[in-house]
């Protein structure tokens, strides 16, 4: 009987090296797989273990960590001025994961990050309890409150930008939330996470990155651009041979205007009075694929701008006919864009005509404040020339300087500002109310500090009549710029 | 005369007993096991357990008494198969009680620290085996009960229809003041003896009265009826006690001993069709049984769905998480898989904390006392030890191939518990009567034969020394 008690020898055997490999395939192979699956509630765990490390503005921090006396989580998130930095930080859940600069920059928060190797190490020997790491940002407190303030109960989004350096100084959006209401995973944060879910004003969106609107008349700028450029215009004064009422190409629709004295405008004229008929007509000459060109070298159509939170990437269609393309040039048909992207205009004509890459983590910090990434200026291309710029900023600074200029709220004592009002018409025949634009950049004799993007969406309590970007965001634009500038001083 | 005048060539063997050798392993086994336990306490509160002394003493003494019986009444037993239960059962119970620490199980309301009451079981299963050895002299004698064997094993498994299903499955018997009981554990090792006696005594007719047919040897209907039998019991098994593990046990168990029985291949391809017939038959109609085969197949499908599949996903991310040294014990998180952590899971705990290090080093000490089964059926004398031996080796191989093999997600999960290290009375304690069955017929098998009488020539050829 020995031959098949050898066989089944060999079977147990087979059974236990079946077992061994399996054991091998789980916890070596795809041991990385289900140690960070999505499931994998240690993930959660691990990640409120410890005191997690501040996200931090001019120098304190904007969020906390509140000790807890659960089993699983030790400590909790917690955030200053949590709604007026949402859009900034993102939140961090125990119970709903985490978002924006809490999720991508979880690792150093949580100082579980490859980079905090060495701090673990030393921290294990001294039996130091186990600290994230901080995200030092680029922001400034003044701007943000100056922004936040500003859009008050209003819809909206504020976007503003060193146009030398690229770095985000404000990042507002309205209606916001409160990343504390649901930090935790008790009855009531479900609650509020549930009615923030639920709520059609959608007060989670990240409206400054994340959501695209018409840019109306601001993308007239772009226009202005790519005519310069691509040498459709030459002098900025003279006149242009524009008829009244301007029919756009293949076409019987004629150009509305909705203001006076466009026939043969100067580009400076037309873009002070904003008309809507000088544009159409120079982006049809300019073409569809040369106002992509300058439009892309902005920005649009850019799915990975990396703040490093990603912003939403604007549209530039590709592919429209001439008609719609020059609707485009005046910022109608399907052109959309985030209040970053047109920040980002702004920055790059106050910057002459150099385009830094945004970004907004200045920094990132060892427990022990040792810096283990330091994130440096970077230039993302150049949509215009120096001249071409400067020839921008006469026009922009004209249309909040003249008397008849549509930016003439945004001025400020003591700086030079240069601007655009936009008004962006949208739903079906224009229907909704349509959504106030400014775009604009301070500068004072060492260049320029600050450009800014203000959207509102819609303005409870104000007349339709009187929505224009001028009046409504405008101002709001101007406190931005003010408080930057002053912070400066 | 002694045997030293002898002067014949040819001498006894004195194989050497290595009860020496099994205590040092001992020694070795308890050490790592307080060591277990002492890492536990100080991962968990910072300071050596309280109850580290009681436990050290506990095991030294089981393990003590289990060697001086062994070195009494079975001199020339395996020296490894005691040493190696005795590691996973003193490794079990620290494991055991680094679960009762779980604030996790702590919160639930059925929670009741286990590890006393498995200490308990562990010296009653202890107390059984010293039983074995004592009062079995030689196994041989397990043959004359192969019928009582069979009217008590079916009767063992039939038993649990009688009570309520816990968790889906049929297995317990609840005795009022004892607790609550898996019958199918004991009936394990009964139906081996059963199978033992009769295939011994059948094993010539099974094997030789049959048909050739393509290149297949068929067995004779009425050999054939025996094999019908068990396949129909294992199926009455799974169908109304819902327990997959113990019909798959009892039909390899078969398959096994008969193949080893008649030498006929034939046996195991028969064998691997009626499984499988049976199991395809029962799962069509069976939604306990689609719903551990759907849970196996895409065991994160289901989350949140239904609990087998999540209990699965858990365990994996558990082993995951453990990833190739493990978090160090006390400092996982595998009491999140729930209830079953610590009985039919502990191997997930084990593959956290461990990590594959670890793992590894169980599974092969299981595939040792496996190994040990298989060399004392082949040293055995007797048909009937080496069947005995090799059923039992067997049925423990396949056990921890179906557990193991079920929280690792390698098979269906089908709920039978982990030899020794799992938290469960009736396990450990028949567990330890088999260990003391195989070592009985180590024993036998290892003892010296008797010396030969001295031969008659012997004078006759004395030399004549000047």
């Amino acid at each position: 009987m020995n031959k098949p008690l050898r066989r089944i020898a060999i079977f147990c055997g087979l059974l236990v090296l079946a077992l061994l490999i399996r054991d091998n395939w789980l916890q070596y192979v795809r041991a990385d797989e289900l140690n960070s699956h999505k499931y994998n509630r240690r993930v959660q765990i691990e990640r409120y273990a410890y005191e997690r490390g501040n996200i931090i503005v001019d120098g304190k921090p904007i969020t906390g960590s509140a000790e807890t006396n659960d089993t699983d989580f030790k400590y909790k998130r917690t955030y200053v001025d949590g709604p007026m930095w949402a859009p900034v930080t993102g939140y961090a859940s125990q119970a709903f994961d985490a978002n924006q600069i809490e999720k991508l920059e979880d690792g150093v928060l949580t100082g579980n990050s490859d980079q905090l190797f060495f701090d673990r190490t030393m921290a294990m020997f001294t039996g130091d309890q186990k600290r994230g790491g901080n995200v030092v940002t680029t922001l400034s407190g003044a701007a943000q409150k100056a922004a936040y303030k500003g859009l008050g109960s209003k819809k909206g989004a504020v976007a503003a930008i060193d146009p030398k350096t690229g770095k985000i100084l404000a990042l507002a959006s309205t209606p916001s939330y409160d990343p504390s209401s649901f930090a935790g995973y008790a009855g009531k944060d479900e609650k509020a996470w549930n009615a923030l879910e639920k709520d059609k004003e959608k007060p989670k969106l990240n409206r400054a990155l994340r959501e695209v609107y018409p840019p109306g008349s601001t993308f007239k700028v772009v226009t202005a651009a790519a005519a310069l450029e691509h040498g459709e215009v030459d002098d900025i004064n003279a006149a242009t041979d524009t008829p009244e009422p301007y029919i756009l190409p293949n076409t019987r629709t004629p150009m509305v205007n909705h203001a006076n004295g466009c026939k043969n405008a100067s580009l400076m004229k037309a873009l002070e009075v904003s008309c809507n008929s000088v544009f159409a007509k120079l982006g049809d000459q300019v073409g569809r694929d040369k106002m992509l060109e300058t439009a892309q070298k902005f920005g649009f159509n850019n799915p990975e701008i990396d703040t490093p939170v990603r912003a939403a990437a604007s549209v530039y269609n590709k592919t429209m006919d001439r008609s719609s393309n020059a609707l485009s040039s005046i910022g109608q048909f399907d052109t959309a864009t985030t209040p970053l992207q047109m920040a980002m205009v702004a920055a790059a004509i106050a910057n002459d005509g150099k385009l830094m890459k945004p970004y907004m983590i200045d920094q990132l910090e060892a427990p022990n404040l040792d810096v283990i990434k330091k994130n440096e200026p970077e230039e993302m291309s150049r949509p215009l020339s120096q001249k071409n710029a400067q020839l921008l900023q006469q026009m922009m600074e004209n249309v909040v300087e003249s008397p008849t200029g549509t930016g003439g709220k945004a001025k400020i004592n003591g700086a030079t500002v240069g601007g655009k009002t936009g008004t962006a018409q949208h739903g079906e025949n224009n229907s909704k109310r349509p959504y106030a634009w400014f775009i604009s950049y301070a500068k004072t004799d060492s260049g320029s500090p600050v450009a800014v993007a203000v959207v509102v969406e819609d303005s409870s309590g104000t007349s339709r009549d009187d929505i224009t970007g001028g009046g409504l965001a405008g101002p709001i634009a101007r406190d931005v710029m003010q408080a930057v500038l002053e912070s400066k001083k | 005369m002694s045997v030293v005048t002898n002067t014949t060539t040819i001498g006894a063997i004195e194989a050497p007993s290595r009860r020496n050798t099994e205590l040092m392993l001992l020694v070795f086994a308890v050490a790592i096991s307080v060591f277990a336990y002492a890492n536990v306490g100080l991962a968990i509160n910072g300071a050596l357990p309280a109850g580290m002394l009681g436990y050290g003493i506990g095991l030294s003494l089981l393990a003590a008494v289990s060697h001086l019986v062994v070195r009494k009444f079975a001199p020339y037993a395996d020296p490894l198969l005691l040493p190696l239960a005795t590691l996973l059962n003193g490794f079990g119970l620290a494991i055991i009680w680094r679960l009762d620490q779980s604030e996790r199980f702590q919160a639930l309301k059925t929670f009741a620290p286990a590890a006393t009451k498995q200490l308990m079981f562990s010296a009653v299963g202890v107390a059984l085996f010293v039983g074995v050895l004592i009062l079995l002299k030689d196994h041989r004698i397990l043959q004359r009960y192969t019928y009582i064997s069979m009217v008590v094993s079916l009767f063992l498994l039939v038993l649990p229809v009688f009570f309520p299903a816990v968790n889906g499955a049929k297995i317990w018997i609840n005795i009022p003041g004892v607790g609550t009981l898996q019958p199918g554990e004991f009936a394990k090792i009964i139906i081996a003896i059963f199978f033992s006696g009769y295939l011994m005594v059948k094993r010539d007719a099974l094997a030789l009265a049959s048909r050739r047919f393509m290149g297949l040897y068929l067995p004779r209907g009425r050999d054939l009826g025996p094999i019908l039998v068990v396949w129909a019991i294992s199926i009455l098994i799974l169908v109304f006690e819902t327990d997959l593990g113990t019909s798959l046990l009892f039909f390899g168990m078969f398959v096994v001993m008969l193949y080893v029985a008649t030498e006929r291949t034939s046996w195991i391809v028969f064998g691997l069709l009626m499984s499988a017939a049976g199991a395809v038959g029962v799962a069509t109609f069976e939604p306990h049984v689609q719903q551990r085969v759907t849970a196996w197949l895409d065991p994160f499908a289901g989350w949140g769905k239904e609990a087998a599949s999540e209990q699965i996903a858990k365990s994996l991310m558990a082993f995951g998480s453990g990833g190739t040294l493990g978090t160090g014990l006390g400092q996982g998180h595998s009491d999140l898989i729930g209830f079953a952590a610590n009985s039919d899971f502990i191997l997930a705990t084990v593959g956290e904390e461990l990590g594959l290090a670890g793992m590894m080093a169980v599974l092969l000490i299981y595939g040792l006392i496996v190994e040990r089964g298989v060399r004392t059926a082949l040293a055995a004398r007797d048909p009937f030890g080496k069947l005995l031996a090799i059923g039992l080796s067997g049925a423990f191989a396949i056990q921890v191939f179906v557990v193991a093999g079920g929280v690792m997600g390698l098979i269906p999960l089908t709920g039978m518990t982990m030899p020794f290290i799992a938290q469960g009375g009736s396990s450990v304690i028949a567990n330890w009567a088999l260990v003391g069955i195989l070592i009985r017929i180590s024993d036998t098998a290892r003892r010296p034969a008797p010396a030969p009488a001295p031969s008659p020539d012997a004078e006759m050829t004395q030399v004549v020394r000047p």
